[in-house]
């Protein structure tokens, strides 16, 4: 019968689409884009997975999430089976399934993917993280608690994650957070709209309920240093302070009024909530035209705040092509839906401001694709003679950011690289210092959430470890 | 959250407090500034810290009312809460044996430069404190100032108290009287406008001046850039770089428009919290 059954499946070639806001509607509000599947649309598009023998998606994950298992009890409709299963090995489901790029990790790599459109692994993996979130959170085991103290410097996604894993065994874990709310990139960077804040608050606590202590308006380097939290008792340091150091082109005019960095016009308008402005105090100004410079999710980001911000167009300007950018291709594809007009082969070299000090134009020079470089995609050279002037009043420089020196700086015996990234062992977190870990931007560069998030667990186990063998 | 557990109002405007914040205190040092929330819909305020008290585990602020944030605090009383207060941020004041120094404090600029004006003379340098304000009301801290200093001076724009001048008119006479070559530093605090003065007199005299910039912040850890200002041709962060910076470099010109972005933005607020925190007095 079994059998029968197995011989006779059809296999459903596309994903179950994800059911969204209506485009001209959401680029109204700061509400959710991505609604979640149904209950019906989650099992039967987990009924899609094969269970084939050598799982490769597994191999995508960077924290080891046992994706056939969680998903198979998702087609037996086990919800509580498969959020503890996926909550195994990974404290942020709700997190993950919402901003992983997960076409570049676990369905890169689906067996399904091959011949059709591989499984829904991130919209599974949202479905019963939301689906815990509604039928009440139930925690995992903790091992009783021992007598020593980690403290963890950042609560992005690294030092969350280390968090949640070294209370799970017990250590008294302490959180410093230098901004007024624990999540760090997930709070300040990522929009409302793509990863409702409420969400993040409910994860983190979680974390808080392991055990997890967080301390906000702690600036570590400021109040403390490292050297004197280990002083203090704390036995080892995980340092996941991120990418906090916004990148500027170094283009004349970049200080004119109406230049931000994106760390800026995201800031304010994510953890300050500039668009509640005036009900909320801080204030952000939006021009009619925006062109924000850079072509990753950070500039997508940007780019369809500033429509909901209430911007009359929207501009990515980036020097390469639609294929190399580095953007999730859901979020490239939801900002040209909500009407985000893209200048491709493009970069700006001049600002230009008018006497009160306010941007007016920018000057852009076009370029082409040539020899792939190091990073293997294909060099954009720039075309002589090819500037014109593009009119605006807001840019926004979204490419990239690099290590926030504070820690660095103030923490002796510390090796960083050239850039100011922290250098660690990427099995083991570990760093110059002894009983000091760093994990996520800080060591690799702005990378993505889950890639913090494995760093956070690899250094929590080598935490773990070295504690171990100190203290026995 | 942190209690206020003084407060003083030192002009119709301009208002003192004393806030409970063991840690920030047991670390501070003078120049640097705290960022402070005052509730959950609340901006980042920063203020330079004004005075600390470590064994109480105090530090004081003076601020002006101007606009929405700083009104409201300047409505809260002592026992209330503030629900944020970070800090130590930004660099100390390099404090080290200069020799002659002239410390000079603007308006409510007076406060940021007490803790500076102790800690140069502390060390042994010879400070002459030059305080002033636009009338006699906006005046404070003379006394506090006079014990900091081995001397001090006090003006008034309008001549309300003790003499007509600007805080230039009497540092110049201060600098003739001494000889510019017997000055080694002078650091001035206050409004823009006067710190853009005072650098471009003791730029004529060739004589070493700070001065520490209130540029428009976010986070003030260095993550946002809100705050960068063009010093000697580069441009610098003033929550981690500063906030003090060689005052013959700096760009006021474009310091100054950067600090106006929001004022259109600050009436609106104004205008919106009219009925509930008092608006306009």
């Amino acid at each position: 019968m079994a059998e029968t059954a197995k011989t006779k499946k059809v296999i459903i070639p596309k994903k179950h689409p994800m059911p969204t806001q209506d485009a001209g509607e959401r680029v109204k509000n700061f509400n959710e884009v991505a609604l979640g599947y149904a209950i019906e649309t989650a099992v039967t598009e987990a009924e899609r997975c094969i269970q084939c023998k050598k799982s490769p998606c597994l191999a995508g994950c960077p924290v080891e999430v046992d994706i056939p298992a969680f998903i198979k009890l998702m087609a037996e409709k086990d919800f509580a089976g498969a959020i503890k299963k996926l909550k195994e090995k990974n404290a942020l489901p709700a997190i993950c399934g919402r901003v992983c790029p997960q076409e570049s990790q676990c369905e890169m790599y689906c067996t399904l993917g091959k011949k059709h459109e591989p499984v829904a692994i991130g919209r599974l993996e949202r479905f019963c993280a939301d689906w815990e979130l509604e039928h009440g959170v139930t925690l995992p085991e903790v091992v009783p608690p021992n007598k020593l103290k980690v403290a963890i410097v950042g609560s992005g996604p690294a030092g969350l994650t280390c968090a949640a894993d070294l209370a799970k065994l017990g250590y008294q874990v302490t959180i410093f957070e230098a901004l007024h709310v624990p999540g760090g990139v997930l709070m300040y960077g990522i929009p409302e709209f793509r990863l409702p804040k409420k969400v993040v608050q409910t994860e983190i606590d979680n974390v808080r309920k392991l055990g997890v202590d967080i301390q906000v308006d702690s600036v570590v380097g400021k109040l403390a240093t490292v050297d004197e939290l280990l002083n203090e008792g704390f036995q080892a340091v995980f340092i996941g302070t991120g990418a906090g150091l916004p990148y500027f082109m170094n283009i004349p005019g970049e200080n004119f009024c109406g230049v931000y960095s994106a760390n800026e016009f995201l800031t304010r308008t994510n953890l300050m909530k500039a668009y509640l402005f005036p009900e909320y105090d801080t204030p952000i100004r939006i021009g009619r035209k925006v062109a924000v410079v850079g072509g990753g999710n950070v500039a997508m980001d940007s780019a369809r705040t500033a429509l909901r911000l209430g911007a009359e167009e929207s501009w990515i300007v980036y020097r390469r092509s639609k294929e190399e950018m580095p953007a999730r291709i859901e979020e490239a594809e939801h900002a040209e839906e909500e009407g985000v007009k893209f200048a491709f082969l493009t970069s700006p070299t001049q600002i230009f401001g008018n006497e009160q000090g306010w941007v007016e134009r920018m000057e852009c020079l076009r370029y082409e694709l040539g020899e792939p470089d190091e990073s293997g995609r294909r060099r954009p050279v720039p075309i002589s003679g090819s500037e014109y002037i593009m009119e605006v009043d807001t840019v926004v420089m979204a490419i990239g950011q690099g290590p926030n020196p504070l820690v660095p700086r103030t923490t002796t015996g510390l090796a960083v690289t050239k850039k100011g990234n922290i250098v660690a062992d990427l099995k083991t977190g570990a760093t110059s210092k002894s009983g000091v870990y760093a994990g996520g931007d800080i060591v690799t560069g702005a990378a993505t959430v889950i890639l913090a998030m494995g760093a956070g667990r690899v250094a929590a186990n080598a935490i773990h470890q070295y504690l171990a063998g100190k203290n026995t | 959250m942190f209690k206020i557990l003084e407060k003083d109002i030192l002009s119709p405007v301009i208002k003192q407090m004393e806030i409970e914040a063991p840690r920030v205190a047991k670390k501070c040092q003078a120049g640097q500034f705290v960022i402070l929330r005052l509730h959950e819909k609340g901006e980042r305020i920063p203020l330079t810290i004004a005075d600390f008290d470590r064994n109480k585990g105090t530090i004081t602020i003076v601020f002006q009312e101007v606009g929405k944030s700083t009104r409201e605090l300047g409505k809260m009383e002592a026992g209330d809460q503030i629900v944020d207060f970070v800090g130590p941020l930004g660099l100390p004041s390099h404090i080290e044996k200069f020799g002659n120094v002239i410390c000079i404090g603007g308006g409510v600029g007076i406060a940021p430069v007490f803790p500076i004006a102790r800690a140069l003379r502390d060390i042994g340098n010879n400070v002459t404190g030059i305080i002033g304000a636009r009338t006699k009301d906006l005046l404070f801290w003379e006394e506090k100032m006079r014990a900091a200093c081995d001397e001090l001076k006090v003006t008034t724009d309008d001549g309300s108290y003790v003499r007509k001048g600007f805080v230039t008119d009497v540092m110049k006479e201060i600098i003739e009287d001494k000889g510019k070559d017997n000055i080694a530093l002078i650091l001035a605090i206050g409004p823009q406008p006067m710190m853009r003065v005072v650098c471009n007199v003791t730029k004529e005299y060739g004589i070493k001046t700070i001065v520490s910039l209130n540029s428009l912040m976010v986070d003030g850890t260095g993550m946002c850039g809100c705050c960068r200002v063009t010093v000697g041709g580069q441009t610098k962060f003033v929550c981690v770089d500063g906030p003090e910076f060689d005052g013959h470099l700096v760009d006021f010109t474009e310091l100054a428009k950067r600090s106006a972005i929001y004022l259109e933005k600050e009436r609106e607020a104004l205008d919106y919290h009219k009925c509930t925190c008092g608006g306009a007095s």
